[in-house]
């Protein structure tokens, strides 16, 4: 386990239990994430990853221990309080949830619009289609899009805040290698930009690309209890 | 205070909140009749209300005010009596005027009945005697027992049989219009809540995903406050308007005569009928405020 460091870390885990009924997915979990670190994810499928990920947005509350979102504890977060602390985090979700009415350019400027800021420029916007390789797209509806598409889709809104954490479930779930090295190029990029990344995905050919390119922990969910990855990984 | 922010932010409106609820089928439909439908119902209550409000006035006022006296004698005594009970009111504090019904008002009051060729002087009938009183009033037991004493066919009705119930029934369906009022507005608000739950539960997946992205509750329930706001708005509008339309086209109390024919608006109280659709609009604000905020509170 990474050592705490206190009043530093983006979030922090502290002895968290959560389950969804009597018996509790995640026993005793502890975990600090510290600013510009990288880390994985993985698991067998059930195991809690998604689970893990949806308590470090405050999506759920642990029913024992303490999460602590940018120094907040989650479950003395208001509503507002957890608006606005997702406003500094990035979520590329496993299903890739849009608004399929608005076309993407609206989807992806969704994040500065509820907000109340004033949208991207259209260069801005550009850009990131661009860098995600979805210009020719920026018109399109979400349901028109593949799910290759969808995923750089969901990086991209995911990032147009410049949020301090991106969070991603299964990035590269419903793409073929390419598409996968392509996302991950896209993710190693933003950690090199200072983000911090925590990425759930039980891809281990992904994760040892990504440890040729970034210094990134693996950390491993069995048995309800969150492991340092082995030496393998 | 909230609340107050809550409307002038509604009023100001977003472009961009108003885009991210998509736009829903039936529950808009289902708005705007409702609203219409309700503020249709509203304006004849209103009108309902209004016209039994002036009846009961007139009956509490002006007949509180006036009485007759029936004067029935044998052929020959007719006259004298009824001199003998104009000489009494005109002795009688409380009494500001009295006068004779003339043969033309008595055959108009007849002819109702039994027609316009009546003739009065082969009918055994009463002569009447209009009486209105001063605001102090007269003392109704001494003046019949000097009418027994001086004038023995004489018969003084004040009305006070009559009018007290009447103006009772006429304040009673007064209330009830506003009752009526009040069941309308509460069902214009139940079944604008029941289109604001429906739309937001087809728009779960929205909300979801603007919580996800960092919206705040009060940008979500503005988008949905707002677009419910406004069709309740333009189909009371429409409501009212058709309303108040079928009422200025009723025939007029004057031509036809009864009660229901006075059913409408007189002067400024063609006024209170406007007030309907931002009524209409309020209730939409707070129903679909209320609705949008329980059902945010099941989506973390």
């Amino acid at each position: 386990m990474p050592k705490r460091r206190q009043g530093q870390d983006v979030i922090d885990f502290e002895d968290v239990t959560f389950g969804y009924g009597d018996t509790p997915l995640l026993a005793g979990v502890s975990l600090h994430l510290a600013p510009g670190s990288f880390h994985f994810l993985t698991g067998p499928s059930g195991a809690g990853k998604t689970t893990l990920l949806r308590l470090c947005y405050a999506d759920l509350t642990p029913d024992q221990g303490h999460v602590a979102l940018f120094g907040q504890d989650t479950r003395a977060m208001s509503r507002d309080d957890v608006a606005l602390a997702r406003r500094r985090i990035g979520v590329v979700h496993q299903d890739q949830k849009f608004l399929d009415h608005l076309p993407l350019a609206e989807n992806l400027a969704l994040p500065l619009t509820v907000s109340g800021q004033p949208g991207p420029s259209e260069t801005d916007l550009a850009e990131l289609l661009r860098w995600v390789g979805l210009e020719a797209q920026a018109e399109a509806l979400p349901p028109a899009l593949s799910g290759g598409e969808r995923q750089r889709a969901a990086l991209a809104r995911a990032i147009i805040m410049s949020p301090e954490i991106i969070l991603a479930d299964e990035p590269t779930g419903n793409v073929d290698w390419e598409m996968s090295l392509r996302l991950l190029r896209l993710i190693v990029e933003l950690n090199r930009m200072g983000k911090t990344i925590l990425i759930a995905t039980h891809d281990l050919n992904l994760i040892r690309t990504a440890k040729q390119q970034v210094q990134a922990r693996v950390l491993r969910i069995s048995n309800r209890q969150l492991h340092q990855a082995g030496a393998d990984l | 205070m909230s609340r107050l922010r809550a409307l002038l932010l509604l009023i100001a409106g977003d472009k961009q909140a108003d885009r991210v609820v998509p736009p829903t089928g039936f529950t808009a439909r289902l708005t705007v009749f409702a609203a219409a439908a309700m503020a249709f119902l509203v304006v004849f209550a209103l009108a309902f209300s209004m016209a039994t409000g002036r009846l009961a006035e007139r009956w509490g006022s002006s007949l509180a005010q006036s009485s007759t006296i029936r004067v029935s004698a044998p052929e020959g005594q007719l006259d004298t009596q009824v001199i003998a009970v104009m000489d009494i009111l005109r002795t009688t504090p409380g009494i500001a005027d009295a006068r004779v019904i003339t043969d033309d008002e008595q055959r108009a009051l007849l002819e109702p009945w039994f027609g316009p060729d009546l003739p009065l002087d082969t009918l055994p009938l009463p002569r009447l005697i209009a009486v209105t009183e001063t605001p102090e009033g007269y003392d109704s037991a001494g003046l019949r027992a000097r009418l027994a004493g001086e004038a023995p066919g004489a018969v003084l009705d004040d009305h006070t049989r009559w009018r007290v119930p009447l103006v009772r029934a006429a304040g009673r369906m007064r209330t009830l219009g506003l009752v009526a009022m009040g069941l309308i507005a509460a069902t214009t608000a139940a079944m604008i809540t029941l289109a604001a739950s429906a739309a937001l539960a087809a728009n779960a997946e929205v909300i979801r995903v603007l919580r996800l992205v960092g919206a705040r509750d009060a940008y979500i329930v503005r988008a949905f406050v707002r677009r419910f706001t406004l069709r309740a708005l333009a189909g009371a509008a429409a409501g009212t308007a058709l309303a108040m339309l079928a009422i200025a086209l009723l025939p007029r109390a004057e031509t036809a005569g009864g009660f229901l024919t006075g059913l409408g608006f007189v002067g400024l109280g063609w006024l209170w009928p406007l007030a309907i659709p931002p009524l209409a609009g309020l209730v939409a604000f707070l129903a679909t405020r209320r609705a949008a905020f329980v059902t945010l509170k099941e989506t973390r």
